[in-house]
């Protein structure tokens, strides 16, 4: 026992033998961190080798340039703007919606609502992010649409609006929680500060807290339009088909994600053209939303190391 | 001395801050609104189509005698799969991350934003490295496997994320307390802080489980879009009970739709179950230090 040998006066220290088990179980545990390294590493290789090749049968100009997406006709034409006014449509529409509501959700839920009812408001709120997409894709289907429709707002069965319309809600709960994460780690000396000058509520709100949590405020924004751009079910369902380079939100569209879903679903040969579209498409997908993550991150560590 | 005279001012920006709120209610509204509206319709449009046809049968081209078995059973076993494979995988990713990582060092940082940017990257991105990687590269197949491990790379930032954060909360003196008394550090962290992160670990990993079984886009790019009218097994054809409801929202015809309603309903039932399950767990077991 450990007591005896205290109270025997001289205790000798050694080293204890070193134990292996230790090491093992560090190295195991690595290896497991390494596992998302290598997803984003394979992400990477499994996107850009085909992408690569690709564009050896395409100019990489003329995939940009190109006005007309029609990979699958014969002559074939693989201008991928179509697609990318599809996807800036969508996700600029959602963003109109998630943006504002979002925001203001997070106001409401920081700076007015008591505790009791943030208690309900926010799982509520919570279950909206919970909900899958292609429950949302039939939403916009079967009710957003023929409403829009009766309105005059559509003309068809699919429209760009009613996907991005039902995408904009979906998002409000991923723009309301991380702005609100923010605006909870402003410190109340601030707003008592204010208070103490005579301002109201409104007044603390938008020009102490939200100027004070603008990094979290703008990372929350940045990450809703990366999600929109990435959202695959709700547009393939309810935007329709067809690559359209238009600006009109009536009109049916189809996105990037909408495209490779489309086509990777059936039994494109590998190694054939369609085949690749997939990778090249998915490239740039995954370019243009890592752009938009990695921003999103850095703001969000600024407003953490601000105030916490 | 002068005299100041304080009086009331009358409030300015009083009709400003009025329509301020309004907004606020608005805002907030709409999206709970919509939950609503949502829930009541889909519920009163499959309501009559859910049943043990529903629940027993293979989907058939007739609505009347078309069951959703193959695909429920599928996503029962995908969610088993799943817990299996992301709670050691992404558990051990966290206690790599919050105990023995040193974060001055470049890799550790890099491993933290890679799992940040990793937890934003769209599904269907995942489902193209399934495709390419394992259902092509690695000749594995349109199989149930393959499904279950894409899903698992989908996840696996969430349930890291979510460890991570059980593991931080577990306060610095268990540990400190434990090593006094000789502890080893892996003694420290397998009966210490990790018993005492369980409900945390627990609870995040149930959420993320619910959010990966309604999954669709990158179960569509590994083949579950299939028809599959005999129970599912991990190496053969599959479909997911999301998929199988794409399929159904798919087709024009009205009866269709209501089935699609249908399984909603059922998958519906089955995430809110899971939900509410992680936050009894929250509630009854974590503790606050």
């Amino acid at each position: 026992m450990a007591t005896q040998e205290v109270s025997a006066g001289a205790v000798r220290l050694r080293a204890t033998r070193r134990r292996w088990g230790e090491d093992v179980v560090k190295v195991v545990l690595a290896l497991c961190a390494l596992i998302s390294i290598l997803t984003t590493v394979g992400i990477v290789v499994s996107l850009f080798l085909p992408a690569i090749e690709f564009f050896r049968d395409v100019s990489l100009w003329g995939f940009l340039s190109g006005t007309t997406w029609a990979p699958l006709f014969q002559p074939s034409h693989f201008g991928v703007q179509p697609l990318v006014a599809g996807t800036i449509l969508v996700s600029l529409c959602a963003a109109l919606v998630a943006l504002p509501f979002g925001l203001g959700s997070a106001i409401y839920l920081s700076e007015y609502a008591r505790a009791t009812e943030r208690k309900v408001l926010k799982p509520t709120l919570e279950i909206l992010a919970g909900i899958p997409t292609v429950v949302y894709g039939y939403f916009a289907l079967t009710l957003i649409s023929p409403l829009l429709k009766d309105l005059g707002l559509q003309a068809g069965v699919f429209s760009a609006l009613s996907a991005a319309l039902v995408m904009g809600v979906m998002l409000i709960p991923t723009v309301a929680s991380l702005s609100e994460d923010a605006m909870s780690a402003v410190p109340r000396d601030l707003r008592d500060g204010a208070y103490a000058l005579g301002s109201n509520r409104m007044q603390v709100s938008l020009r102490v807290v939200v100027p004070a949590a603008i990094s979290g405020i703008i990372a929350s924004f940045v990450l809703a339009i990366s999600r929109a751009v990435g959202e695959t079910m709700i547009v393939l369902i309810a935007a329709g088909g067809q690559p359209n380079l238009t600006f009109d939100p009536r009109e049916a569209v189809q996105t990037m994600t909408a495209f490779i879903a489309a086509t990777g679903q059936g039994d494109v040969p590998t190694g054939s053209i369609e085949y690749k579209t997939i990778f090249a498409v998915g490239a740039t997908l995954f370019v243009l939303t890592l752009v938009m993550n990695l921003f999103s991150i850095r703001l969000v560590r600024k407003f953490r190391e601000v105030y916490e | 001395m002068s005299v100041t005279t304080l009086r009331a001012e009358r409030p300015r920006g009083r009709t400003s801050s009025a329509v301020f709120k309004a907004f606020l209610y608005v805002s907030i509204g709409v999206g709970i609104a919509t939950l609503g509206t949502l829930l009541i319709t889909v519920v009163a449009k499959g309501w009559k189509y859910v049943d043990l046809v529903l629940l027993l049968e293979p989907p058939s081209a007739d609505p009347q005698i078309a069951g959703a078995r193959p695909a429920i059973l599928a996503t029962i076993y995908l969610g088993l799969l799943l817990i299996a494979f992301s709670v050691p995988i992404g558990v051990g990713t966290a206690i790599y991350m919050e105990e023995y990582a040193n974060r001055d060092r470049w890799y550790n940082r890099l491993l933290e934003v890679n799992i940040q940017n990793l937890a934003a990257v769209p599904s269907i991105v995942y489902g193209i490295l399934g495709l390419a990687f394992l259902v092509r590269g690695i000749g594995l197949g349109r199989v149930l496997l393959a499904g279950a491990m894409i899903l698992t790379l989908v996840v696996l930032p969430t349930v890291i994320i979510a460890a991570r954060e059980a593991i931080r909360a577990v306060p610095d003196s268990i540990r400190q307390g434990a090593y006094a008394l000789g502890a080893t550090k892996w003694q420290v962290i397998w009966r210490q802080v990790l018993p005492a992160a369980t409900p945390g670990i627990a609870t995040g990993s149930i959420l993320a489980l619910s959010r990966a079984l309604g999954e669709t886009a990158p179960l569509l790019l590994v083949g579950a879009l299939t028809y599959v009218s005999f129970d599912p097994t991990i190496l053969g054809d599959f479909t997911a009970l999301p998929v199988q409801i794409y399929q159904w929202v798919a087709r024009p015809q009205e009866d269709f739709r209501v089935l699609a309603a249908s399984g909603i309903i059922v998958l519906l039932a089955i995430l809110l179950t899971l939900n509410a399950f992680a936050i009894w767990i929250r509630n009854r077991y974590q503790r606050k230090w």
